[in-house]
């Protein structure tokens, strides 16, 4: 972890050397609101290998990175956009083959994992899973309250590697700033060796100052600054932008169409021929980003 | 349509499941509502008869107002934070329920068995599943936790099984000594909602018991679309029918507020 009054700005292809092959990568966000979508492209763009991915709630970067072979392995507690999305057929395929690629998680003790990493401790106890099959299948282990006498189950802590999060605002040093729910964003940087925070604007420290109680990380945590606007598109970012729908929808007709081989045209017209973010945001073109904005703003105006 | 061929409002299976399920809950109580029809109940007895009903979704939203026209697709997104009270993380929205803060638990469902487990992991075996599901989410949790557990979920042979391939969040397990073995004493199973039935569980076995019939179904007609022997109550009521202020509310909800709820009927998608 470094120390304050550093300045960490980089950009997304320097922030992406944080992540090793085969590290455990954890992604902020919860499903497709507000995960660092830029940076999790930049990563399949780096050409990392046999990742362990991490999300709460996992959207389609799930297919993206087995279908690179980013990712040998998932850990979360539901994948898939949304239900009028279906199954996602690329990550059944890759499943069905190998049930053991998914880690499956409860919501709750998939945020105690990351809890206890933050926390410092080896394990978290909870309710969840009793009486479950995903006991079974899981590294928990059911043990007995100690004091009470009760049947719990023991969570293990997951210290990541790197946790990747997409924030409203940032200062050089990392002090970020998120509006709207927090997720498990907190978690994620509390427990990761290494945090990298995308946000919308780098801001100057006074404006962080000024609304401190909005921080929700602290600088000394955060080791790589990157500033990306539109950073978590064609997901939403809380009171900003909405998630462009249309987009998914596109995702989705080419993998039912072509399975891995659609995958493989929308990484090469989002991340390979673009050849950065910024390029793939002008080949989506501004009127459907303004579009984006102006749902948003419909939303937090009803 | 024209004005003078406006067609009266008619129910759908799906509004027949969610209006069920919106008349249970009580006003002035907690439901940690899942996506879909859970939430659309929920938003519906808010609208309706329970004015006090705090909704708590997934996405840490605590007492959310869903915009007609807009609900969201995932409770973890922008619109099912909007006009919330208070938003917390998604740890924390477990630990409220851990900690018995919430009345009701109110979830879906790929596959239910008679004793009201769920599976929304495997298809088949967990080892060399036929179909992987997308997984528990918050599910296992909320059946954990709140106090009153309802399941909602469309009434097909191929839901209703008499044992599910995987437990992904349990109900009575194998009856109600198992489930307290587990060690799950901070919630019950209470009802299973579907456009056929309404169900409670039989405190003795735990297994599912056919309470009451939606209109003009038949008790033949649930056991039918059921695959495992049903229990049935001594005298299984019919379920009164949708009122029509509770179907306009549902139009609205789904089509936006701007539309008159005559022009905002879609047959072809709600039709039995």
């Amino acid at each position: 972890m470094n120390g304050a009054l550093q300045d960490k700005r980089t950009s997304l292809g320097e922030a992406a050397e944080a992540v090793s092959d085969g590290d455990v990568v954890v992604a902020g966000g919860c499903l497709y609101a507000r995960p660092p979508w830029a940076m999790l492209l930049e990563l399949l763009r780096a050409g990392k290998r046999d990742l362990t991915l991490a999300r709460n709630l996992m959207c389609y970067e799930s297919e993206l990175f087995l279908a690179r072979g980013a990712a040998s392995k998932l850990m979360a507690s539901w994948v898939g956009i949304g239900l009028r999305w279906g199954i996602p057929k690329v990550f059944r395929e890759f499943v069905e083959r190998d049930p053991t690629i998914y880690e499956e998680w409860s919501h709750l003790t998939l945020g105690l994992r990351f809890l206890a990493g933050s926390m410092g401790v080896p394990f978290l106890p909870t309710v969840s899973l009793l009486g479950s099959d995903l006991l079974e299948r899981t590294l928990a282990e059911p043990m007995t309250c100690p004091f009470t006498g009760e049947r719990l189950v023991a969570v293990p802590a997951c210290v990541p590697d790197v946790a990747l999060i997409h924030a409203h605002r940032v200062d050089a040093e990392g002090n970020a700033q998120v509006d709207g729910p927090a997720y498990m964003d907190l978690e994620f940087a509390r427990a990761a060796k290494t945090v990298v925070v995308t946000a919308e604007e780098i801001v100057p420290s006074e404006a962080i100052v000024r609304h401190a109680d909005r921080t929700l990380i602290p600088g000394f945590l955060v080791d790589a600054v990157v500033e990306v606007p539109f950073g978590s598109y064609p997901c939403e970012c809380h009171g900003l932008y909405e998630a462009d729908f249309d987009h998914f929808d596109r995702y989705v007709q080419l993998v039912d169409d072509g399975g891995i081989e659609g995958i493989e045209t929308y990484l090469r017209e989002t991340v390979d021929e673009p050849g950065s973010f910024a390029g793939f945001l002008d080949a989506v073109g501004t009127s459907r980003l303004l579009e984006q904005r102006r749902r948003a703003k419909e939303l937090i105006a009803a | 349509m024209t004005e003078a061929t406006v067609a009266p409002l008619r129910a759908g299976p799906a509004d027949l499941m969610t209006v069920a399920g919106s008349r249970l809950l009580r006003d002035g109580s907690v439901v940690f509502a899942g996506v879909g029809s859970p939430l659309e109940a929920s938003v519906l007895a808010k609208r309706l008869h329970a004015p006090s009903l705090t909704i708590v979704l997934e996405g840490g939203s605590i007492g959310p107002r869903m915009i007609p026209g807009k609900l969201p697709i995932s409770t973890n997104e922008m619109r099912a934070a909007h006009g919330s009270f208070m938003l917390v993380g998604i740890t924390d929205i477990f630990l409220y329920a851990q900690r018995g803060c919430f009345d009701y638990g109110f979830v879906g469902a790929a596959q239910v068995d008679q004793f009201g487990n769920i599976n929304t992991s495997f298809i088949g075996d967990p080892d060399r599943p036929k179909v992987r599901l997308p997984g528990s989410g918050g599910a296992n949790d909320i059946v954990s936790s709140c106090r009153e557990i309802m399941i909602m979920t469309r009434h097909e042979r191929r839901r209703f099984v008499e044992r599910v391939d995987f437990v992904t969040s349990p109900g009575y397990l194998s009856g109600p000594e198992s489930r307290l073995e587990a060690g799950l004493t901070r919630s019950l199973p209470v009802a299973v909602i579907t456009d056929l039935a309404l169900m409670g569980f039989d405190p003795a076995s735990g297994r599912l018991r056919l309470d009451a019939v939606q209109p003009g179904v038949t008790v033949d007609g649930v056991r039918d679309a059921t695959g495992f022997e049903l229990l049935v109550a001594d005298t299984v009521a019919e379920l009164p029918s949708p009122t029509e202020q509770e179907l306009v509310e549902l139009r609205r909800l789904h089509d936006g507020e701007e539309m008159p709820p005559e022009n905002s009927i879609a047959p072809t998608r709600r039709e039995r």
